[in-house]
This record gives structure tokens, C-alpha cells and sequence, in this order.
């Protein structure tokens, strides 16, 4: 008899066992439908090989397994796969996830198959390989590759099989001990073949006495170990089993395989034997039907993806005695939502409780610090500390209390005599610091970019600087050879030309310019001063341009005429439209023309230094600000409003500018202005008056002044459709569009007399 | 020697003189070599910021927030990070921590911006928005966002010129979900309510 230890903490829950172990495991039969999750492990999910519409046998690969922790996934049945797509998973988000849905034909028909023969001929890697291929992954409840959990290469001393099924109500390990036990000791002996471990045990607990004679007589000879010990919850935990049978503790943090240490739960044993004694994947499990309110509590062999509906209508679920139906214990299982979601491969147990079984938790009350959490936790953390961290979000001492050794088995929970949902705080600080951690190493990964970035654009000035000063040096040299006074001008040109260009060029002055314009004036004319100041730039640039073509005679002087020509109508145009929009403020052209007056390329300020340069994310920012400046407090729909209209405003100069100059694109503004106006059409329509705000002054115009607008616009639209058909144009048709659409809008933004 | 051990405060003197002499010498050779390069406290604060480099809180870029910070700037001018951030803040420098100032904007889940790919006309405007080079595209031709380097902190919005870029919420996700602290518990009894109230 080998000596077992003791863990700290754990409690005596009621078994609840018998109620389940009554009749021999049943097969749960063939259901209308079944529906393959492709995440039934812990990993990346597998990839679907087959598409809506194949038929599919039984055994056949449905579902590739798509990098190394992940497994695949195999048609329970022959049938056809009828959909691919999100359908609801057992998880206790109920969220939807992807799956793969096959009705059965009935026929049942096998992919040939055939077991593997003598695996000890079989080297290691060809039997990993078999059992991942057969895409096993961990019974017991975690889901954890099997393959990967068994591809150690560090010396192990034991390998242990978990026969310990802990967890009140569950009995489908007990079952399956009970009536497979060869099966399980075969597949035993095919682990301790690819581990090589010193000692091999299986625990069970000793409130299983039938299943471990049958273990132990199935053991027999074979060098297998058959252990027994106290019954106590959660020694069925992973590091709680290895410190009852070795004695020794998995470190913080740490794989058992750090003391030596794999460990298979009997079930895994039970497929790996399928898999390489009969070439069978992983197709059913052994899943526990039990509770108050099934008429018919057993063991069943489910096929994997049966939804849970099918087995309670099997089991006799009486609907209105159901207070929870959850998946898995009654301690570390969660609710499910729908009965929809089907058995996967890690689902051991499906509880139908009742309202006596599973009463409606007690309100929480204070915590009195009895210590009785810190005496039942098996891991040997301190439950109150970290319920009391977990309250004040205190997120470093957590971890230096060890939330992350906490096994979430619930005995804390189960004893504290405030009824303080203690594993709740834990489950979710061990989430908010998982998130912290990733978005730590996202933030990191971003501040590398943006100083990358940072870097090139420094270089690429520098470069630019280095460029223009090659330049000049260069013009300035037969410059002081010759003295003529044509090359002067000529230079002088050149340098005024690349004052403006940079002036021009430089988005963090412009955007400045336009930001200041926008806050200080009414939009309108703001913009169209900004619009005229600009214009004035390109064109003085132009000028010189064109000059400096004409001194040289190049060939392309009527190219740069051309575009001064094509320059000096726009601006004529922006002032036009300048004096027949909204009386410009005085203060805001001035400050605009202060603001460029020194990018004007006139003598006196052609030596003056470029403006420093400064990159875009910068202007972005600087933009960003003076559109955020306006609003002190949070954005009321008014000062949202107010940005749309100032983002509406530029967009129709933009449209403008892109319409007088034949622009290929004018439809995109076109689009861009009209989706502005509808945005600005909602805003305005939602009922916010805010007494002394900017809106109420505002809000009367709201119904007429979207309609006027929309009125003009189609007078505008209508006339461009009438010169488009006159010119025979190919945009008549998109034209023709625009003008529907229009009047689309304008017949919805009207109010309805009927209303 | 001899002179010294007669004269026991001259002696003294000459030893405290050699000592102070020594250690000053030290001190400045470990203040040339050792020395610092930036400000660390900037270093360590810049560390906790969540680099969207959104400039919402008024300086361009989380670096130049950080430094302000160390030079005594409020805390909570951040909203990208909100609560979180303010209070690892508070913690690091040893003050209290104070709400998220709404001056800067408020705290939104977590986002990424996408644009909507047939409406955009390629005018490179949003790349060269973008501070941490997350939109991919050429002139004329279609942009894109690369989600997993976008930090969500919509400077591409605002220069778009036809308005084809949205900023959407993260999808929740399987991987993504997590359970939620429960409710604080209610105070049962009722003096205990009317203390709190």
C-alpha cells in the first residue's frame, strides 16, 4: 500500500453520486442533428476542411487542426454538414462561436480505420502524432491538448491517471472504470510506453469501491499502481492529486512536469486506447445525466456535438422543475442559457437541478474575517486578502498574493458564512489582469511604431533640408559667375517658390490656420478665407513657377500658365463665393492672413527660414485639439453638432473646389457632403434642447434649414444633370443618381402633414 | 609623525580633510559616470500611458504627456487609459488619484478604426494622420487599416475627406470575454443603510 499525503484545505461537500450510478452507461443515441464546435480544446481552434453540402462518414476529418496547441475535429456520424457558422457553445458567455453542423443519414457508415497494431514498434513521435491526429484533448474538464501534454521531454518520474472525479454529482469516470477498466489500463500502458515514467498510478478516491476493484483487478500484473485515499474535494485538481500521491507541490506558476510529473485523467486513457488500439478518433464521450429534475438519471455515451436538448428529452426533463441546468459540478460548472449547445469534448456532466438542489444564493454580506475561506483553500492562498485586493481593484497585490494559483474550485465560496461569491472576484480580477497584461504589450508594441515612425520622419526632413540646401548651392554658383541680374531673380524665385511650397506643404501651419479660422469665425466665411488664403499661396508659387520657366524657356511654359491661369479662376471664385456667403469676420481674416502673411513670397521675406517642419500626426493632433477645445464638459449634442457643421463646411469646399476644377472624384464629395448633412439631419432631429447652450439658439432652424439646404442642393444637382445631358457627358447617369437620391432625402427630411 | 601624534587636533583635522577629499572625489566621478540620461520618473510614466498617442490630453503624443506629468501635470487628462491609468498614476507618483478630467473627453471601450473600402478615393490623408503607421494604401488606390497595430485613437477620422472612416467597438469574443466583479454586497442591516445613506 503506497502512503498517500494530505493537502491543505478542501471540504466535504454531499456526494450526491448514488442518483447517477443506478444502470450500466446507455448510448444516447443517434439526435436530428449534430453541432461540432471547432474550439472544443483549450488552443486555436481547428479549421474546417469540408464545405456545406459534403457528405461526410463517420471518423472522417471535418476540422483541421490549425497550429501546435490545437486538435482536430472529426464527424461523429455519417451524414451530410448542413451549415458552417456561428451557432451557441457551451461556454458561459453563451456566446455564439464558429461550428460545424451535420445531419446523421442514419447509416452510420465508417471511413475505414484500423488500429495501429503493437505500439511499442511505433516510435514516439508516430504515436503523438496518431493521438493528435485522433484529436484528443483532455477529458477531465480543462480540454488541454493531449498530444502537447504528453510531447514532455523532461525526465518523468511518475505518470498519474486521474481517477479521482471529485466534484459532487458527476459519475461518468466511476462509470467508465466500472465497466472499461481493460480499456483504460490498456490505453495506460500505451501513455506509460511514450512517457517512460518510473511509477505509474491511478488514483481514485475511496468513495469509489467498485470502480477500483475493477481498476485494480484490470492492473493487475501490469505494473500499474492502483492507489486509493481519503475522499475529499478538490483533490481531483491537478496539483492537488500530485501532492496526495508524491507528496510534492507543483511550483507557482509551474507545469507538473517541473517535479516530474504527467498526469492523463481516464477518460484521455480510455480515447487513447480507441485511437491507437482501433484507429477510432475521438468521436463520444461518457457524459453524467443527473439532478432533481430528470426523471432518468444515468451515465450516457453521447456522440460529441448531440445538443443538450436531445439528452434531456431522452433523460425525461420535467421543464417547470428545472431551477439551473448546468454544465458540468455544481461547484466549478457554469448555467447554461439555452439547451441548444451541444456536448463537446470536455463536457463530463450535465446537471439538471432543481430549485432544493441549487437555491437562489444568499444576498452577500460583509465580510467578518472569520478565516474560514483561508482554512478551506487548498492552494494555501488567503481568500479574504484577495476578495478585499479584488474590491479596491488592486491589481499588484493580487498577484503577490498568488491570485494566480488559485484553482477556482469554490470552497472559499462554499464555507464563507457571508455567502460572498469570493471565486466571482477572483474569475474576473484574473481577467481584468490578463486584459492589462495583453493591452501592456499592445501600448508597448504601439510606442515602438509611433517612435519609429518619429524617427523616419526626422530623417526624411533631414534628408529634404540636405536636398534643398545641394540645391541652392548649386543654383548660387554660376549665379556668382556670370551676375546676371536675370539669374538673381531667378534664384530669388526659386527661394520664395520653396518658402511657399513649404509654407504650403507644411499640414501643421495650415492645419493650425484652418483650426484657428474655423473656432474664431462663422465656418463659412472662415472657410472660404482659409480657401482664399491657400489659393493666394498657390498661386504666388505658381507665378514664380511660371516666371522662372519663362527666364529659362523651357518648353513647359504653357503647362505653368496654364495652372496659374486655372489658379487665378479659383480664387476668383473662393472670393466670390466669400462675399456672397455669410459677412466674413473682420478679426478672423486678419488672424488668417496674419497667419500666412509671412508664406507670402514677396522680396522682403524671401531669406525668411522655412517654418520648422513638423509631421502630420502633430497637425492631426493640433487639429484634433482645436476641434476638441470648443468642448468643455461632455460633448452635448449641440457642440457635436457644431463640429459636424464645421466638418460639413469643409467637406462642400472641398466639393466645390473639386467640382470648378473638373476633379474626377466629385462624386465621392458629393457622397461625402450629403452623408455630413444627414448625420447633422439626425443630430438636429433628436429632441436636445439644453436650456443656455449653444443648441437652443440653433434648434429652431432645425427642420427648415436641412430641407432648404437639401432644396438647393437639388436645384444645384438638377442643373448639372441638364449640362450633362447637353454635353451627351458619361456621368449623366451618375448624375441622374444624385438627383434621385436627393429627392429621396428632401421628400424624407420634409415633415409629413399626415404624420 | 611624531608631530601629528602630539597634536591630535591637527591630526584630526589632516584625516577629515583627506576623507572629505576622497569621498568628494568618489562622488564626483559617480556623478559624470553613472550618471542619468532623460528624466526616469518621464521613462516609468510614459511606460504606464497607453501609447494611443491621441493627443487628446493636449500634448502631441504620449512622451510629451508623460514628461509634463513629471514636471507636475494633473494626472487625468488621459482618457484612452481612464480610471485605470489615473490610478497606477497615483500609485507610481504618490498622489491622490481624481476623476478622468472631461475637459480632454470621456472613457470609450476600446476601438479601431476601419474604412469603409469602396467609398475611399485614396488621398493618403489618414496615413499621414496616423501615428503609429497603421493605415496601409498608395495614392489613388485604396486604404486600409491594419486592426491589430490600430490604437483606436481616431486622428484618421477628422482629415478623411469623404468621411468613409468609422471607429468601431472591438467585437466581443470568446477569447475576449471574461466574467464581472459582482456587486459590491447591499448592507443588509438597516442601521448599517443608514449610516451609508
Amino acid at each position: 500500500m503506497r502512503k498517500t499525503f494530505s493537502i491543505p484545505g478542501g471540504i466535504h461537500p454531499p456526494e450526491n453520486k448514488l442518483q447517477s450510478l443506478g444502470r450500466k452507461i446507455r448510448s444516447a443515441g443517434l439526435p436530428p442533428r449534430l453541432v461540432l464546435p471547432l474550439a472544443q480544446h483549450i488552443g486555436a481552434p481547428a479549421e474546417p476542411v469540408v464545405a456545406v453540402g459534403d457528405r461526410v462518414l463517420k471518423g472522417q476529418l471535418i476540422g483541421r487542426a490549425s497550429g501546435f496547441v490545437s486538435v482536430p475535429c472529426h464527424a461523429p456520424t455519417s451524414g451530410e454538414v448542413v451549415a458552417i457558422g456561428k451557432h451557441r457553445v457551451p461556454h458561459p458567455s453563451a456566446m455564439e462561436a464558429a461550428c460545424i453542423t451535420l445531419a446523421p443519414d442514419g447509416l452510420d457508415e465508417w471511413i475505414p480505420h484500423a488500429g495501429a497494431g503493437d505500439y511499442r514498434q511505433l516510435d514516439k513521435s508516430t504515436l503523438l502524432q496518431l493521438i493528435r491526429d485522433a484529436g484528443i484533448a483532455g477529458m477531465g474538464g480543462a480540454g488541454f491538448p493531449t498530444a502537447v501534454k504528453l510531447a514532455t521531454d523532461k525526465p518523468i518520474e511518475y505518470l498519474i491517471i486521474n481517477g479521482t472525479e471529485c466534484e459532487p454529482y458527476i459519475t461518468a469516470d466511476d462509470a467508465l472504470m466500472r465497466e472499461r477498466a481493460d480499456d483504460i489500463v490498456q490505453g495506460v500502458a500505451i501513455l506509460r510506453h511514450l512517457v517512460a515514467p518510473a511509477n505509474t498510478l491511478i488514483g481514485i478516491e475511496d468513495n469509489k469501491p467498485q470502480a477500483l476493484d475493477a481498476m485494480t483487478r484490470a492492473a493487475a500484473g501490469s505494473g500499474i499502481e492502483v492507489v486509493t485515499f481519503p475522499t475529499r474535494y478538490p483533490s481531483g485538481g491537478e496539483r492537488q492529486l500530485i501532492q496526495i500521491l508524491t507528496g510534492k507541490e507543483v511550483p507557482s506558476g509551474g507545469l507538473p512536469a517541473a517535479v516530474g510529473v504527467v498526469m492523463q485523467n481516464v477518460g484521455t486513457a480510455y480515447a487513447v486506447y480507441r485511437a491507437i488500439g482501433h484507429g477510432e478518433p475521438l468521436l463520444s464521450r461518457i457524459t453524467t445525466v443527473t439532478g432533481d429534475a430528470v426523471a432518468d438519471r444515468g451515465n450516457f455515451e453521447v456522440l460529441l456535438g448531440t445538443p443538450v436538448q436531445h439528452l434531456m428529452t431522452l433523460c425525461g426533463l420535467r421543464a417547470s422543475a428545472v431551477a439551473r441546468l448546468i454544465m458540468g459540478g455544481p461547484m466549478m460548472g457554469f448555467t447554461l442559457e439555452s439547451a441548444e449547445v451541444p456536448i463537446v469534448k470536455t463536457t463530463n456532466c450535465l446537471l439538471a437541478a432543481s430549485r432544493r438542489e441549487v437555491p437562489a444564493p444568499a444576498p452577500p454580506q460583509a465580510c467578518i474575517r472569520c478565516g474560514m475561506c483561508a482554512q478551506a483553500c487548498p492552494a494555501s492562498l488567503l481568500p479574504q486578502q484577495l476578495y478585499w485586493f479584488a474590491q479596491g481593484k488592486e491589481y499588484d497585490k493580487l498577484e503577490q498574493h498568488h491570485l494566480f494559483d488559485c484553482i477556482e474550485c469554490g470552497c472559499c465560496s462554499y464555507v464563507c458564512p457571508s455567502n460572498i461569491p469570493l471565486v466571482q472576484y477572483y474569475r474576473a480580477s484574473k481577467a481584468t489582469i490578463t486584459t492589462m497584461k495583453r493591452d501592456a504589450v499592445k501600448s508597448e508594441h504601439a510606442r515602438e511604431r509611433f517612435e519609429a515612425r518619429q524617427q523616419r520622419i526626422e530623417r526624411e526632413q533631414a534628408e529634404k533640408e540636405a536636398r534643398r540646401k545641394a540645391r541652392s548651392s548649386k543654383a548660387g554658383a554660376p549665379n556668382q559667375g556670370s551676375g546676371s541680374t536675370d539669374k538673381a531673380a531667378a534664384v530669388e524665385a526659386a527661394v520664395a517658390r520653396a518658402a511657399a511650397k513649404k509654407a504650403a506643404a507644411d499640414p501643421a501651419a495650415d492645419a493650425i490656420a484652418r483650426a484657428q479660422s474655423a473656432r474664431q469665425s462663422p465656418p463659412p466665411a472662415g472657410g472660404s478665407q482659409t480657401a482664399i488664403a491657400k489659393l493666394e499661396q498657390r498661386l504666388a508659387a505658381a507665378e514664380a513657377k511660371l516666371q522662372l520657366v519663362r527666364d529659362q524657356g523651357g518648353d513647359k511654359v504653357e503647362a505653368f500658365a496654364n495652372s496659374v491661369k486655372v489658379l487665378q479662376d479659383k480664387l476668383t471664385a473662393a472670393r466670390a463665393q466669400a462675399v456672397a456667403g455669410a459677412p466674413p469676420a473682420a478679426d478672423a481674416g486678419q488672424e488668417t492672413a496674419g497667419r500666412n502673411g509671412p508664406a507670402q513670397p514677396d522680396g522682403a521675406n524671401a531669406e525668411t527660414p522655412a517654418p520648422e517642419p513638423r509631421d502630420p500626426a502633430q497637425a492631426a493632433i493640433a487639429r484634433a485639439q482645436a476641434a476638441r477645445s470648443g468642448n468643455a464638459g461632455p460633448v452635448s449634442a449641440a457642440q457635436q453638432a457644431e463640429r459636424l457643421r464645421q466638418r460639413l463646411d469643409k467637406a462642400r469646399e472641398r466639393y466645390d473646389q473639386a467640382r470648378s476644377s473638373g476633379n474626377d472624384q466629385v462624386e465621392a464629395f458629393a457622397a461625402a457632403v450629403s452623408k455630413l448633412e444627414q448625420q447633422l439631419q439626425r443630430l438636429a432631429a433628436a429632441p436636445t434642447v439644453e436650456p443656455g447652450d449653444a443648441a437652443a439658439t440653433n434648434t429652431p432652424a432645425t427642420v427648415e434649414q436641412p430641407i432648404a439646404q437639401l432644396e438647393q442642393r437639388l436645384l444645384a444637382a438638377r442643373t448639372i444633370l441638364a449640362r450633362a445631358i447637353a454635353e451627351d457627358s458619361p456621368e449623366r447617369a451618375a448624375c441622374q443618381l444624385a438627383v434621385d437620391s436627393l429627392e429621396r432625402e428632401l421628400q424624407e427630411a420634409r415633415p409629413h402633414p399626415d404624420g | 609623525m611624531e608631530y601629528l601624534v602630539a597634536q591630535p587636533f591637527i591630526a584630526a583635522l589632516l584625516a577629515l580633510v583627506t576623507l572629505a577629499l576622497a569621498f568628494g572625489a568618489l562622488l564626483g566621478f559617480a556623478s559624470v559616470a553613472f550618471e542619468t540620461e532623460g528624466n526616469p520618473i518621464a521613462e516609468q510614466i510614459n511606460a504606464i500611458m497607453p501609447q494611443t498617442q491621441c493627443g487628446q490630453c493636449g500634448y502631441p503624443g504620449c512622451r510629451p504627456y508623460a514628461e509634463a506629468i513629471a514636471q507636475g501635470e494633473a494626472i487625468n487628462k488621459c482618457p484612452p487609459g481612464g480610471e485605470t491609468v489615473i490610478k497606477q498614476l497615483a500609485d507610481l507618483l504618490d498622489v491622490e488619484p481624481m476623476p478622468l478630467d472631461a475637459e480632454h473627453g470621456q472613457e470609450k471601450p476600446k476601438s479601431y478604426a476601419y474604412i469603409r473600402e469602396d467609398e475611399c478615393i485614396g488621398c493618403t490623408k489618414c496615413i499621414q494622420a496616423c501615428p503609429v503607421d497603421a493605415i496601409v494604401g498608395a495614392a489613388k488606390h485604396m486604404h486600409t487599416v491594419v486592426i491589430s497595430e490600430c490604437t483606436g485613437c481616431d486622428l484618421c477620422v477628422e482629415p478623411c475627406p469623404v468621411d468613409c472612416i468609422d471607429l468601431l467597438p472591438f467585437p466581443a469574443t470568446l477569447q475576449t470575454w471574461s466574467w464581472e466583479l459582482p456587486s459590491p454586497p447591499q448592507n443588509l442591516i438597516a442601521s448599517d443603510r443608514e449610516r451609508a445613506a
